[in-house]
């Protein structure tokens, strides 16, 4: 390598905000990967997918994602749930009821909707509860908007949340993913 | 499934059992530390109430859910993925299961050979008045499961068959889910309510923490 090893290079080497999330879940021993879909989230769900040291399936609803991603951290496997904004509204139940009380560092990626273009005015609403919520929780949640940071607030982030016994929610937005592009 | 063809058809037709002798009965077949999830409702009381000893100390591979209605079989699944080498009963009643319905199919798709479900189905959300629930009016949570690819789930037909149907769900290779008929007799005891200690007595039980 020649000397010019500036920060841009080190970021382009790095690869995609998927890519770097797939090797941060590696990193950290995040085998398990439950997930109710997102089309912003399919290349992370492929990548998960064909990399044999995940165990990867869809649930039917989030919150049965939260259980066995709580029951696996019980008997000693870390695992992490992926949705989107409109799933994670469906979670304050599990994670005032099981997640918070039983500290359990359950990990949480929403790919937001509902922001910078939404076209869906379902979307935008729904996006709107879900920091309060998080909030009202006192859940460490981090909104992810640039590909420079994002190992940095993954893994130091993941780190936290077994150490302190605590769920975490990492914010995919779309400055980050591209998020969905209105389609006429 | 030879051996699952003489169990009754319908809920109608299993004879109605109690939810505490059950639980016992269970538990004292349990043998290799299998893991157990308590639902809410009276089968977590139960479940507590069937598993202290003589000396006053208490089975530690038991897991009582607090609130998150429906969840018992979803986290009996991840407790069943990370160790695939113990055996893991979600206990729940039928009106929590009638919320997570999904589930089924869920550990159906993973076809997990380490779980099995046990449903006590008084047909009532009993713990909240007795209020009933749709398997009092026609829902057979049995014919629910199996066409949600859970060919392995029978009724017990009576106390002697459900004794069979755990000693089949600990031995040999699941999914299970065996559907128990019951009165609405009350719980023997209350749970203790202490979140934290519950899960790390839990995973102390499982071996993770020492
Ligand atoms: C999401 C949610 N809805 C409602 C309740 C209130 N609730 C607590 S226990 C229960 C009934 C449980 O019924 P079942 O699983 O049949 O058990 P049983 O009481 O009959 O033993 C209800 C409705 C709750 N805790 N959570």
């Amino acid at each position: 390598m020649p000397a010019d090893t500036s920060a841009a290079d080190t970021r382009a080497a790095a690869g995609t905000w998927w890519e770097i999330t797939r090797d941060v879940l590696k990193r950290q021993r995040v085998s398990l990967v439950t997930y109710v879909p997102d089309n912003v989230l399919r290349p992370l769900i492929e990548a998960i997918h064909a990399d044999p040291f995940f165990t990867a399936f869809a649930v039917a609803r989030e919150e049965e994602g939260v259980g066995i991603v709580a029951g696996a951290w019980m008997g000693g496997t870390r695992g992490i749930l992926l949705m989107q904004t409109s799933g994670f509204a469906t979670l304050p139940n599990v994670l005032a009821s099981l997640s918070v009380p039983f500290q359990i560092p359950t990990l949480m990626i929403v790919s937001e909707r509902g922001t910078l273009g939404e076209f869906n005015i379902g979307q935008s609403l729904v996006a709107r509860t879900m920091r309060p919520v998080l909030d009202s929780l006192a859940i460490e949640h981090h909104t992810m908007t640039r590909l420079d940071e994002a190992e940095f607030i993954l893994d130091r982030s993941i780190t936290q949340a077994v150490a302190t016994q605590a769920p975490v929610c990492f914010i995919l937005s779309p400055l980050l993913t591209g998020g969905k592009v209105f389609a006429k | 499934m030879a051996h699952l063809a003489n169990h009754p058809a319908t809920r109608a037709q299993a004879k109605v059992m109690n939810r505490f002798d059950l639980t016992q009965r269970m538990v004292a077949l349990l043998r290799q530390d299998e893991a157990v999830i308590g639902g809410i409702g009276y089968t977590n009381f139960d479940l507590w109430a069937a598993s202290g000893r003589p000396d006053g100390s208490r089975r530690t591979q038991n897991f009582y859910m607090l609130g998150s209605m429906g969840l018992a079989v979803p986290i009996a699944l991840g407790v069943a993925i990370a160790q695939p080498t113990r055996r893991v009963i979600a206990l729940e009643g039928d009106g929590s299961i009638l919320m997570q319905l999904g589930a089924l199919g869920t550990v159906a798709t993973r076809g997990q050979k380490n779980l099995a479900i046990v449903i006590m189905d008084n047909g009532a959300y009993q713990i909240t008045g007795g209020q009933k629930t749709h398997t009092e009016t026609g829902s057979d949570i049995v014919a629910i499961a199996r066409a949600s690819g859970l060919a392995q789930s029978a009724w017990a037909a009576d106390e002697a068959a459900f004794e069979e149907l755990i000693r089949l769900a600990i031995t040999e290779d699941g999914p299970w889910l065996i559907g128990c008929c019951i009165d609405t007799g009350k719980p023997q005891d209350t749970t203790e309510r202490d979140p934290a200690r519950i899960r790390d007595q839990f995973m102390r039980g499982l071996g993770v923490r020492r």
